[in-house]
This record gives structure tokens, C-alpha cells and sequence, in this order.
């Protein structure tokens, strides 16, 4: 299997090889616990913090504003349900948008079984969320504003400044602090990020999305910013989170930060021109073929299409026996069998959420390979619209 | 290549599909709709003296769907009307050497297209369709 084709970086990113290298010494040579007095626990009492402050500069935040997490998933989890919980008193509601990842979504959806009231803010056409509107849900018993950087389904950026700045206003208004938080999963070590400049409370980061190591993620807690922790026990992280520390996964993570803030620029001057030849040519050389997302407002990395009148689980299949890795928001291939909810929630029919395709590019993506889709998916769709029922061009 | 996770001869049958089409002037033609996930099936049926001459499906959802229509096209071709009613999905889905649980109700989407093919010929040429026949309208519950 070499000459494969990954088109799915924004599933998971492979782990960079200077990343590896950097955490391998410590399984088996640096193995100390960090909660250690002796040399062995403070060898990798150090590497910890020279990690978090590598993920601290790569969000312009100071270093004891990270907290390492098991992933996206736990820093979604616990920037939700840790605002809840520390201000039960003084306000129960929680605003999300309806493109949440599910670590965001799910998560409120328990907080609401606990007693919490939920809004969710609904998108335009391209994915984007009003600052009007979240300003408009906000009451005076709301202490969490939760919405994403940027939509791991469809690219689309928020606008998470002006979000900021609208909640700084109704906070003024109140006379209480509500909490913003933004999942930064699929932007962290791909756009620039100044926490201060977005104005945000809580981020939330994933090591394994910017070629570090998976089971490892963190999470920006603004200074000042109190939080019940998730897990009890030992004081690590400053009793933040008990457990003793992922050190190869931190080291890794602390590697891949780093990396990236030095190769972004490049990467996505190179991946732009890539990323924009595809959505041209698939739009232009498949008839009925739609961009979800935003068309410019939008990840560099980041393809989604609506093909009509063919089921996504259909076309994957097709080109995975060419080698090529994509993924799809369709019903048949969620497990659950409901449609993408963010393909919904941009107003998109379920048939038509039933044809998407994502198509996310990376540091190994190469032009031959984007020019390999556009010469392979045109004959798999034109084979499937000839099955469908739907399909008004079929042969009859 | 990966397979995803089917077997070969799903893969087979998803990637080349048998009894493709439509056919022009049917005896019967049945369409169903899967109320789990959207999908659309389509099945045409021939049919000379109560045996089933020829058959033609149209699917519009996942490579479980298509391969388990191609199956059933397969196995009703030749067979009489009573031998074709009595197609299970658990029959194609074990002709195709199983499929993972959460795809099980696709085969029974393959079932009632050929139920429902059945049904309008019986309507056109005896003016009562089948007995007892109504697709599934709940959400199926077979993952
Ligand atoms: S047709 Fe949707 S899962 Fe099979």
C-alpha cells in the first residue's frame, strides 16, 4: 500500500518525525514522575514546562494558562462543565453554536440533563454565527458563550473577535462576567492565534490535528479564570487536573507547537493554491456539485462538497479502492445514521447532505495528488448517478 | 486495496453491480425508502408466466444498499413469483457473506423493493396487491 493518497488531515494528522524523535527519550531512558523530588522526576519536571510554554507561544498565552488534557475532547468537556459547575450560583444557561464538535454539543446537552438551559445559535447558508445573535441569547443567567474556530466539517471561521466583543459588551450590561470559550481543535498550529486578540476565556487544542502525537490535547484558561476540575486527585497542573502527566505525549505536543509556529506561513501559502484548484475543479468538472462551507472565510485545508443525487459512503468506498482517503457527512456513514448535524444546520436537504465529501489537505499533500481526484472522482460519480433513482440524466 | 468494512463479495457486488437499470414497460416496479438513513431503492421486474424473466434496480444510498440490491436481483432472476416472496434480508445478507451489523437494515430495504415490485405487478394483474404488504415506515431497529 504506498502510493496511497490521505485527503483526511483534519481526521488526524500524522505524528511529524522531529516529533517523534523528541518524545522517544522519555518512555524508557527519561522516565521520571514529574511529582518527583529526585533528578528522574525533575528531568521530566522540566520537559513539561518547556512544552507548555512551546503551546502557550503558539497561542500568544503565558505558560501557566495551559493545561494539559487527554485531548480535544477533555478540554471541550472540561471548559463546559467546569464553568457550570464553578458558577451554578450565579447563572445556569450556556450558549453554543449548532456546529459544535459533539465534545462541545453533547456536553451541553448533558449540562441540560443536570438542570442547565442550552441556546443554540443556529448558522447562515456558509456555517458563519451572528454576533448579533449570540448577543440577542444571551440573559442574565448566561455564564458560558461556546463557539469554534473553525468548523472541522465545512472550514468555515468564525467570527470569534466580534463574538468576543459582543459578550464583553452584555457583560459590561450585567455586570457579571459570562465565560467565552472557542474550540481552536482544527486551527490551533494552522492559523495564527493571539488569545488576547480573540478575547477569548477558554481554547481548547488537540495535539494529533497538528502532526503531534493522539491522547494529548490542552486547554487556555485565561488568568483569573476559576474552574471546577474534572478529575480528583493528585495536584498536577496546579490542581487543575489530577493524574500524573502523558510526558512523552506533552513533550510531543510541546514539539509539534513549535513546528508548526515556525512552518504555518508556508504551509498554507502552499496548501491555499491547492485547497482552491480543488473546489474549482470539482465544481467545475462535475455537474450539481456544491461547496459547503464559506467560500473564502474558510481553513486552508479544508474541501467539502455536496455531490447530488449519490450517497457519500458510496463515492468513499470508490476511492479508497484507489487508495484515496477522504470523508463524508453522509447518514450511512455516522454510526448513527442521522446526517452531518452541521450539513443541517447550514439548511442543506438530507439528500444533498447524504452526497458530501471532504476532501482535507496537509503537509504531505502534493499537486499530483489533488490532480489524481479530480481525474478519478468524475468517472466514480457518473458510474453512481447512472444507479441512482434520483439521477434525471440516467440511462433509460 | 481496504475494503472498509465489508466483505469481498460485497465489495464485488457494490463494485459491480448486477441487473443495473431500468427496464422499459415493467410488469412491476416497486419503490421503498429506508426510514433509518434516506436511501432510496428501485426495483423493475419482468414477468412471464409467474416466473420473474428479468430484473432491473436503481439505488441511491450507501455500498451496503447497492451491493445487498445487486444481490437480490440475483437471486429472484428465474424464480417464481412464491420463491422471490420468499426472500429474506437475512438470505441476501448471508449470500453476500454477511454485513456489519449496522448495515443490516439496508438489506432490508433490498427485501421490501422486491415485495414492492411484486406487490404492483399482483395490483396490475389481478387488481389486489400483496397481502400484508407495507414497507417499514418506523425507524428499523435491526442495528
Ligand atoms: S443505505 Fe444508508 S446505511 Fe446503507
Amino acid at each position: 500500500m504506498s502510493n496511497r493518497t490521505y485527503l483526511d488531515f483534519a481526521a488526524t494528522t500524522p505524528t511529524d518525525p522531529s516529533v517523534l524523535a523528541a518524545m522517544l527519550p522519555y518512555f524508557s531512558e527519561k522516565y521520571g514522575n514529574p511529582s518527583s523530588i529526585h533528578s528522574f522526576g525533575q528531568e521530566t519536571r522540566a520537559a513539561i514546562e518547556a512544552a507548555r510554554q512551546q503551546v502557550a507561544g503558539l497561542i500568544a498565552a503565558k505558560p501557566e494558562e495551559i493545561v494539559f488534557t487527554s485531548g480535544g475532547t477533555e478540554a471541550d468537556n472540561q471548559a463546559l462543565e467546569g464553568i457550570a459547575w464553578a458558577n451554578e450560583k450565579n447563572g445556569n444557561h450556556i450558549i453554543c453554536s449548532a456546529i459544535e464538535h459533539h465534545a462541545v454539543l453533547h456536553c451541553a446537552e448533558f449540562l441540560k440533563k443536570r438542570g442547565f438551559a442550552v441556546t443554540v445559535v443556529p448558522v447562515d447558508q456558509d456555517g458563519l454565527v451572528s454576533p448579533e445573535a449570540v448577543a440577542q441569547a444571551i440573559t442574565p443567567k448566561t455564564v458560558l458563550v461556546s463557539v469554534m474556530h473553525a468548523n472541522n466539517e465545512i472550514g468555515t471561521v468564525e467570527p470569534i473577535r466580534e463574538i468576543s466583543e459582543v459578550i464583553g459588551r452584555r457583560t459590561k450590561d450585567e455586570g457579571r462576567k459570562i465565560y467565552f470559550h472557542t474550540d481552536a481543535v482544527q486551527t490551533a498550529g494552522h492559523l495564527p492565534i493571539n488569545v488576547a486578540e480573540l478575547g477569548v476565556d477558554l481554547l481548547s487544542i488537540s495535539a494529533h490535528k497538528l502532526y503531534g502525537p493522539k491522547g494529548i490535547g490542552a486547554l487556555y484558561i485565561k488568568k483569573g479564570t476559576r474552574l471546577t476540575p474534572f478529575l480528583h486527585g493528585g495536584g498536577q497542573e496546579n490542581n487543575r487536573r489530577a493524574s500524573t502527566e502523558n510526558v512523552p505525549g506533552i513533550v510531543g505536543f510541546g514539539a509539534a507547537a513549535d513546528l508548526a509556529a515556525q512552518t504555518m506561513a508556508e504551509e498554507n501559502a502552499k496548501l491555499l493554491p491547492l485547497r482552491d484548484k480543488l473546489i474549482k475543479g470539482l465544481t467545475t468538472l462535475i455537474p450539481d456539485v456544491r461547496l459547503n462551507g464559506h467560500a473564502s472565510v474558510r481553513l486552508p485545508n479544508n474541501v467539502n462538497v455536496s455531490v447530488k443525487f449519490i450517497e457519500g459512503e458510496s463515492m468513499l468506498l470508490n476511492l479508497d479502492m484507489l487508495g484515496i482517503a477522504a470523508s463524508s457527512g453522509s447518514a450511512c456513514t455516522s454510526g448513527s445514521l442521522d446526517p452531518s448535524h452541521v450539513l443541517l444546520a447550514i439548511g442543506l436537504p438530507h439528500e444533498i447532505a447524504h452526497g458530501s465529501l471532504r476532501f482535507t489537505l496537509g503537509k504531505q499533500t502534493t499537486e499530483a495528488e489533488i490532480d489524481l481526484v479530480l481525474e478519478k472522482l468524475p468517472p466514480i460519480v457518473d458510474k453512481l448517478r447512472r444507479m441512482s433513482p434520483l439521477y434525471p440524466g440516467g440511462k433509460k | 486495496m481496504s475494503m472498509g468494512p465489508y466483505s469481498a463479495k460485497v465489495m464485488d457486488h457494490f463494485m459491480n453491480p448486477r441487473n443495473v437499470g431500468v427496464i422499459e414497460n415493467p410488469d412491476g416496479v416497486g419503490e421503498v425508502g429506508n426510514p433509518v438513513c434516506g436511501d432510496i431503492m428501485k426495483m423493475f421486474i419482468k414477468v412471464k408466466d409467474n416466473i420473474i424473466t428479468d430484473v432491473k434496480f436503481q439505488t441511491f444510498g450507501c455500498g451496503s444498499a447497492i451491493a445487498t440490491s445487486s444481490m437480490a436481483t440475483e437471486l429472484i432472476k428465474g424464480k417464481t413469483i412464491e420463491e422471490a416472496l420468499k426472500l429474506t434480508n437475512v438470505a441476501v445478507a448471508e449470500a453476500l457473506d454477511g454485513l456489519p451489523k449496522i448495515k443490516m437494515h439496508c438489506s432490508v430495504l433490498a427485501e421490501e423493493a422486491v415485495q414492492a415490485a411484486i406487490d404492483d405487478y399482483l395490483k396490475k394483474t389481478t387488481g389486489k396487491g400483496l397481502p400484508g404488504f407495507k414497507p417499514h415506515d418506523e425507524p428499523l431497529q435491526e442495528h
